[in-house]
Parts: structure tokens; C-alpha cells; sequence
């Protein structure tokens, strides 16, 4: 049985939502179930914004979680805020562009991820949340880049259509960089495959 | 033989339930009559509010819908959207459209609905045994404040024409009374073009028109009919009160 | 004269939905060109499909200047033969009481979204299961039913809003669609065209002028006693007949269950993780989902207790409010539990499973 919730957040203007969107149109095209929640309420107005992903190939209960397999942080906060809501064995994939000082936990995965520093390079800051999105399908492994990235058509507004295959070239990077673990300085092997369950799997 | 007076088509045969003297009768047979002449009582749909006129579905003969007192101007709105081709008239005692419906009237008002509302005003709630109206004039009696309105406890009473003027732009809307012949003429006038705004796609129809309540006033009809012109007229002048190119030719 | 819908075509694929947008997406596939309403969090997103949609597809969108006025206008929209939709939340649809009671008392159908938030008086945003009085036992005066729908995912917002507005028109009355702030927000995927595109059937009853016949009379009063009498008698009946025929509900592993979690609504998505943990486990426990909650599933539940229930756990994000429904079901026979609070907390499926352990234990 395939169960995984996912935890991204960041603050507001990253394009968290779009993440989580375009995450769970990557779980409908890979024929999975799948939900998504917004942060939502008076956080909507302030500096943080999260949303959660539940994937699955069974009916999904809840779609609100209190403890996540993965968590996509996209800046120092959510690493500060969320950590200690990863269950042991799950993943936490940092941005490490604007993450200074990473989660100190033994009992999950820590991959870090220069998403900002990535879509520097190609020109194109906007597209950091891809690049990241990028990351974390490396990690999560059961949503590959050719579903995801169909979703992309589904998430963006009409107007914003021209800028697909940018972002699909963002989300390329953002696999490879974890692939060929570029730009990977301080990845500490000892947190990875500690002795808990594999995330995803109950 | 011609027929030089008799019941307007528009109107049934069942016998009014008022008390002798009230001017709804009167209002009803306007309003019956300006259907006539403008030839829509296929098409006219009349809305009946809460008060004495709360069974007035019996007198219309066109199709009529029953509103919760006040509500008339919004169930209005929403039929007049459902069914653009009718022509739709409110009638409105001022309990119901000045006091429990004035956010109901006044937004209507402001969208210029293109509806008609027939608005009587007699500053008595009547059918409820004649208590204080938002109308109510200074020092009138009512049930509810025995020793006369007072504006310290009670407030003043409430000039919804020029008040709704105010809001809707596209709008006519007169005041006008029945307390004798000549002012009867001029109120079938006003109601007229009240409906004929709305006919037109013009604007929001209104027709505030004095009346009275012997019962509840306590005085015979006639002395109603002299109150009114002594004491209601000054306080509510009358007159049309909408934008200009809308008056009534 | 109702416009008839015309221009909008829908992606022919599993579309990514929020709640609230999967029931405007329902509303509009069946046909519905009327929406009146007033801005309120947590339904604005549906109130905002609406402004977007009916102008595309011929209807009218209009902002009332309360909800009072807008279930009025709705009323209004009715009596005219059209689709006609309004939405709110707790404080919003307190104010239609008096609405819900003259739509139900002129036998107007139409339908109304109630997205729960937390209560009682102003409350706050966070989601809660509050108003399920309000909306199963009326809100307003005197003696009348609205069918009362309580969804629990994207997908059964979209098809049990759709399938409202058919109700509605059947029974010549006011249904409610009972979601809440979790449900509205969630995003879930809804498949659309497996429902076919309604227009509005015609109403021989609707007023739209008499034209040359007969003249209609659309009521909320009677002119006699005798009549105010019969007409509560012909509602008994109405109400009867919905209750014979429109009870719905999911039942799952119940059938050798000891102990049964009653629970409706986004409560019912997490009630379903706590069971089938404590399955998991070994314990025999099921699950009792009510989809109607006016007509609450009687029979279905009465049944399932009768094979050998012995214990029933009502779970709510309100004070109990659902116990009475579910104690009238089951006439005693079962030993009946509740577990929750409404003032927006959202129940973890551990919270939940720790209760039916200790359930099952004593």
C-alpha cells in the first residue's frame, strides 16, 4: 500500500500552493489518489504559507495530517516550524539555498537542495519552486517527471502557458541536481537509511 | 349600454376585507386600474407583504406571490431576473418597507430594480392593533407609545421617497396622497409611472402614497381624510422626487 | 423568461477541485442560472465560481446586500420557475431561517449550502460541524423539513449538489448541502461527465404571468384555518415520503463490528483512518456514515445494530448534536457514546483511534 503525506512549506510568494497543486496533478496522471490541503485562515494573511499532499493508492481518510513522511521546506521557518512532524524514517528535503542551518534529526533522510541558487543559474529566480518540486519527486520517487510534469498545463493560468517548458527545464534540473548529487556540499550520508521504515510504505 | 363605471378587469370579485374607511381599497383600485390601461395583467405579477394588505392575493387577478414581511423588494429581484418579461409590483405597508425591510428596499433601490413598489404609508402598523410606525408623526398616538411619539425615545419619522431619491438614480419616485378627488387623479398618475419605468426599462418605480387608518388613527374617515391634508402633508410634502428626465409627463 | 445555459464546456478529465468549487461545478452541470449570496469565509470560493461562471453560461449572479435578502431573492428566482442556489456559513445561515421556512412553506425548491465554520455566535473560520441542528432541524419557524445532504469528499460535493437540485424540483423543496471549512478548502480530484448537463424542466406551477389563463397564486399563508391545517398535513406527508425514500449512507466493515464510529462529513475522513487502524489491530470495529442527515439513515443503522452491535461511537466536531439522531435510530439498542467539541479543532485519526480502543476496552 502506497501512503504518503507530504508537507510543503515556505513563505508566502514561493509558490507553495502551486507546488502542492501541481504535486497532486502529478498523482492523478500516475492514476493515484490523492488530496490537498491549503494552509488556510489567518496564516493565509501572514508570512507562512504550507499545504499538504496525501497520496495514495487506496481511499484517503484525512486529508488535514499531523505528521508528514516528507516535508518540502522551502525556507528556514518551515525547517524550524515542521521538523519535528516528520515521522522517523521520512525525508526532509531543505532548500538549501535559503536554509541555513537544517533540521538536526538522526531518524530522517536530510537532502538539501539549492533550489534558489539552481534557478539563479538559469536566469529565472521564479522558477526555484520548480526546481525544488524537482528535488522532491527524486525523493519521493512514486511520481515521476512526465506525470508531473503534465500537470503543469492544469496549474498554470492560460497566460502563463509559454513559460511550460521553462518550468519543466526547472524541474529537470532541480531531479538532476539530486541524481548526479550536484552542488550537494555538507549532504550527510549517515542520516540516510537510518533503520526506520521506508517512508511510504505502512 | 355603455359602461361609464365599474370594476377594473384587473381586480376579482372578492369583496375587500377592510375596515370602512381605509385607503387600501382605494390604492388597490389605482393600482388595478393603471393594469388595465396599460394592458399587462397577463404579464403582471404582484407581491403581497405582511399587514392588513397580507391577503390583498385575493383582489389582483394576475399571478401573485406571498413575501415574509419586508422581503418584498429581494423576492422582487430574484423573480425579475428569473422572469424578465413580467412586470412586478410591491405592495408595501410602511412597517414592512420603512422599518423591516429598509435594507431590502434601499438596496433595490440602489441596484434601480426594475421593479414597482406601491409604498403606503398611513404611520400606523395596523394590522397589529396600531402601534408606532417609523412614520409615526411627532406626538401621534399609537399603542406602543400612548403619550404620543417622541423623537428622544423614538426617533423621527422617516421620509423614505426623498430618502430613496437619494439613492437610486434611475429612479421615479413620488409621493403622493388620496384624501380627496383631485389628489386620488394625481396618485393613479404616479402609480402609473411607476409601472410605466419599469415597462420601459427605465428604472425603479416607487409611489409613496398617504393613507389612512380610521381604526387605528381613532378618528371617522372623513377627519382622517382632513388629518391628512392638515397634519401628514406638512410633514411629508408631496411630490416626485426622482431624477428629472423620469417625472411623469 | 429563463435564459437557457449555453456556453461553458468543462475539461473532460479528473479535474483538481476544492470543496467549494466542486459544488459550483455541480450546480452548474445541473443547470442552475440563479445565485444569490453574501460574502462569508469559509464558502467564498464558491460564491466567487459563481460570480465567474453563471455570467458565461447565461445566468445571473447577484450580491445581496445580506443573507436574508438573498435566500429571499432565491425564493423570488424559485417562484419563477428558475435554478436557483444560495450559500453561507453558521452566522450567514442563521439569518435564513426565516428564508428556508417560506421556501419550504410555498413548496419552492432550491438549494442551499451551508459551509460550516466554528460557532456559536460569530465564531471563527476554522472548520466545525456545528450546524447540524440548524440545518436538520430547521433554523427557522414552524413545522417544515429541508432534505439535509452531508457530503464527505470533492467528488460526493459535486454529485450530491448536483443530484440536490433534482430533489429539490421532486419534492418542491429547500435541500441543503452540509459541508464545512476542511471540505471546502480540500482539494480532491472530481470526474465531471459522468453526469449529464441539465437544463431546467419545466414547472407548470412557476409564475411568470398569467398569460391567458387562470391566474397563480404562490402562498406562505393560508386563508383559513382549515387551510393552514390541511397544508400541514400535506407537508407531513411530503416529509414522510422523504423519509421512506431518500435515506443514504456508507456502512463499511460493519458487519461483524462490535463497536460502530457514527461520524458525517470531513469527520467521517478521518473517523476512517482510526478504523481502520484499530482493524488493523485486530479490534471489530466498523463504520456508519450518514450521507442524508435529514432523512437521517434510520433503517440502515437500526439494521446493522440489530446483527450485533453492541457499542456506537458518535463522533462530531460539534458538543453531540448527531447523538439524538442516531439514539432515536437504534431505540437503545446499543450503548451510545460521543466523542468531540465544535470551536474548530480538528481531530487527529490517533485522538479518535485512542477513543475506540478505550471504547472497546471498558
Amino acid at each position: 500500500m502506497i501512503l504518503n503525506e507530504i508537507l510543503i512549506a515556505g513563505f508566502g510568494g514561493q509558490g507553495i500552493m502551486l507546488m502542492g497543486k501541481l504535486l497532486a496533478y502529478g498523482a492523478i496522471y500516475k492514476g493515484l489518489e490523492v488530496t490537498f490541503y491549503p494552509s488556510y485562515g489567518p496564516e493565509m494573511r501572514g508570512g507562512t504559507a504550507n499545504c499538504t499532499v496525501v497520496i495514495s493508492d487506496q481511499r484517503i481518510g484525512s486529508p488535514v495530517r499531523n505528521e508528514f513522511a516528507y516535508l518540502m521546506a522551502m525556507n528556514q521557518a518551515s525547517v524550524d516550524k515542521f521538523s519535528e512532524r516528520i515521522k522517523p524514517g521520512g525525508v526532509i528535503v531543505c532548500n538549501a539555498t535559503l536554509v541555513e542551518s537544517p533540521p538536526e534529526r538522526r531518524d530522517v533522510k536530510i537532502v538539501k537542495i539549492p533550489a534558489n541558487q539552481i534557478a539563479m543559474e538559469m536566469e529565472n529566480p521564479q522558477v526555484a519552486n520548480m526546481v525544488a518540486m524537482g528535488g522532491l519527486i527524486h525523493e519521493l520517487k512514486i511520481i515521476s517527471y512526465e506525470s508531473l510534469t503534465k500537470g503543469l498545463v492544469r496549474v498554470l493560468p492560460q497566460y502563463r502557458h509559454n513559460l511550460i517548458p521553462l518550468n519543466e527545464q526547472a524541474i529537470q534540473k532541480g531531479f538532476e541536481a539530486l541524481e548526479k548529487k550536484l552542488n550537494l556540499e555538507g549532504y550527510d550520508e549517515q542520516s540516510k537509511g537510518t533503520n526506520c521504515d521506508q517512508p511510504g510504505t505502512v | 349600454m355603455k359602461r361609464v363605471y365599474g370594476k377594473p378587469d384587473a381586480m376579482t370579485d372578492v369583496p375587500f376585507p377592510y375596515c370602512p374607511g381605509c385607503s387600501h381599497g382605494t390604492i388597490h383600485r389605482l393600482i388595478a386600474e393603471v393594469i388595465d390601461e396599460l394592458e399587462i395583467a397577463d404579464r403582471a405579477i404582484g407581491i403581497t407583504s405582511a399587514g392588513c394588505s397580507v391577503r390583498n392575493w385575493r383582489q389582483f387577478d394576475c399571478d401573485m406571490v406571498m413575501a415574509l414581511h419586508g422581503r418584498g423588494p429581494a423576492v422582487a429581484t430574484g423573480l425579475k431576473r428569473a422572469q424578465p418579461e413580467t412586470v412586478i409590483f410591491t405592495y408595501q405597508g410602511d412597517g414592512d418597507m420603512a422599518a423591516i425591510g429598509t435594507g431590502e428596499i434601499v438596496h433595490a433601490a440602489s441596484r434601480c430594480e426594475r421593479i414597482t413598489v406601491i409604498y403606503v404609508n398611513n404611520g400606523v402598523f395596523g394590522a397589529t392593533g396600531g402601534q408606532q410606525a417609523p412614520t409615526t408623526l411627532i406626538g401621534q398616538f399609537s399603542t406602543s407609545y400612548p403619550t404620543g411619539r417622541d423623537p428622544r425615545t423614538s426617533g423621527y419619522p422617516l421620509k423614505m421617497a426623498e430618502m430613496l431619491a437619494r439613492v437610486s438614480p434611475e429612479s421615479y419616485i413620488a409621493r403622493v396622497s388620496i384624501h380627496n378627488v383631485k389628489n386620488i387623479i394625481k396618485a393613479k398618475k404616479a402609480i402609473r409611472q411607476a409601472f410605466l419605468v419599469q415597462i420601459e426599462d427605465r428604472g425603479f418605480g416607487l409611489a409613496e402614497v398617504l393613507a389612512a387608518c380610521p381604526t387605528n388613527w381613532r378618528l371617522e374617515p372623513v377627519r382622517c381624510m382632513q388629518k391628512i391634508k392638515s397634519d401628514v402633508i406638512p410633514y411629508y410634502p408631496l411630490g416626485e422626487f426622482s431624477s428629472q428626465s423620469l417625472k411623469a409627463q | 423568461m429563463v435564459v437557457e445555459q449555453s456556453t461553458y464546456l468543462a475539461v473532460s478529465e479528473k479535474n483538481l477541485m476544492s470543496g467549494n468549487e466542486a459544488i459550483g461545478e455541480g450546480a452548474i452541470r445541473a443547470g442552475c442560472q440563479f445565485f444569490f449570496g453574501y460574502p462569508i469565509t469559509p464558502q467564498n470560493e464558491l460564491f466567487e465560481f459563481m460570480a465567474q461562471m453563471l455570467p458565461q453560461t447565461g445566468g445571473t449572479f447577484l450580491q445581496s446586500e445580506s443573507e436574508l435578502s438573498g435566500i429571499n431573492m432565491v425564493y423570488g428566482a424559485a417562484a419563477g420557475g428558475g435554478r436557483c442556489m444560495t450559500s453561507s456559513s453558521g452566522p450567514g445561515f442563521t439569518l435564513m431561517g426565516e428564508g428556508l421556512t417560506t421556501l419550504a412553506t410555498a413548496q419552492m425548491p432550491a438549494v442551499v449550502v451551508c459551509v460550516t465554520r466554528a460557532g456559536p455566535g460569530l465564531g471563527r473560520i476554522a472548520s466545525a460541524q456545528s450546524d447540524y441542528r440548524l440545518a436538520t432541524r430547521g433554523g427557522g419557524h414552524g413545522d417544515y423539513q429541508c432534505l439535509v445532504l452531508g457530503p464527505a469528499s470533492a467528488q460526493e460535493l459535486y454529485d450530491l449538489t448536483y443530484e440536490a437540485f433534482e430533489l429539490a424540483d421532486r419534492y418542491r423543496n429547500p435541500v441543503i448541502i452540509l459541508s464545512d471549512a476542511i471540505l471546502g478548502q480540500m482539494m480532491e480530484p472530481v470526474v465531471t461527465d459522468h453526469l449529464p448537463r441539465m437544463k431546467t424542466p419545466p414547472k407548470e406551477w412557476a409564475v411568470r404571468g398569467k398569460g391567458t389563463n387562470p391566474r397563480k397564486v404562490i402562498k406562505v399563508a393560508p386563508h383559513t384555518d382549515e387551510e393552514l391545517i390541511d397544508w400541514n398535513r400535506q407537508l407531513k406527508k411530503k416529509y414522510q415520503l422523504m423519509q421512506d425514500n431518500e435515506q443514504r449512507y456508507e456502512a463499511l466493515l460493519t458487519r461483524d463490528a462490535e463497536l460502530i464510529v457514527v461520524a458525517f462529513g470531513s469527520t467521517a475522513r478521518i473517523v476512517l483512518d482510526s478504523v481502520l487502524r484499530a482493524r488493523n489491530e485486530g479490534m471489530a470495529v466498523g463504520m456508519f456514515r450518514p450521507i442524508s442527515l435529514f432523512p437521517y439513515p434510520q433503517k440502515a443503522l437500526e439494521e446493522i445494530v440489530r446483527q450485533g452491535t453492541r457499542k456506537l461511537l458518535v463522533v462530531e466536531a460539534n458538543n453531540g448534536q448527531m447523538v439524538q439522531d442516531v439514539r432515536l435510530a437504534v431505540c437503545g439498542a446499543a450503548e451510545i457514546a460521543h466523542y468531540g467539541f465544535g470551536g474548530g479543532h480538528i481531530f487527529s485519526p490517533y485522538e479518535i483511534y485512542r477513543e475506540i480502543r478505550r471504547l472497546g476496552k471498558s
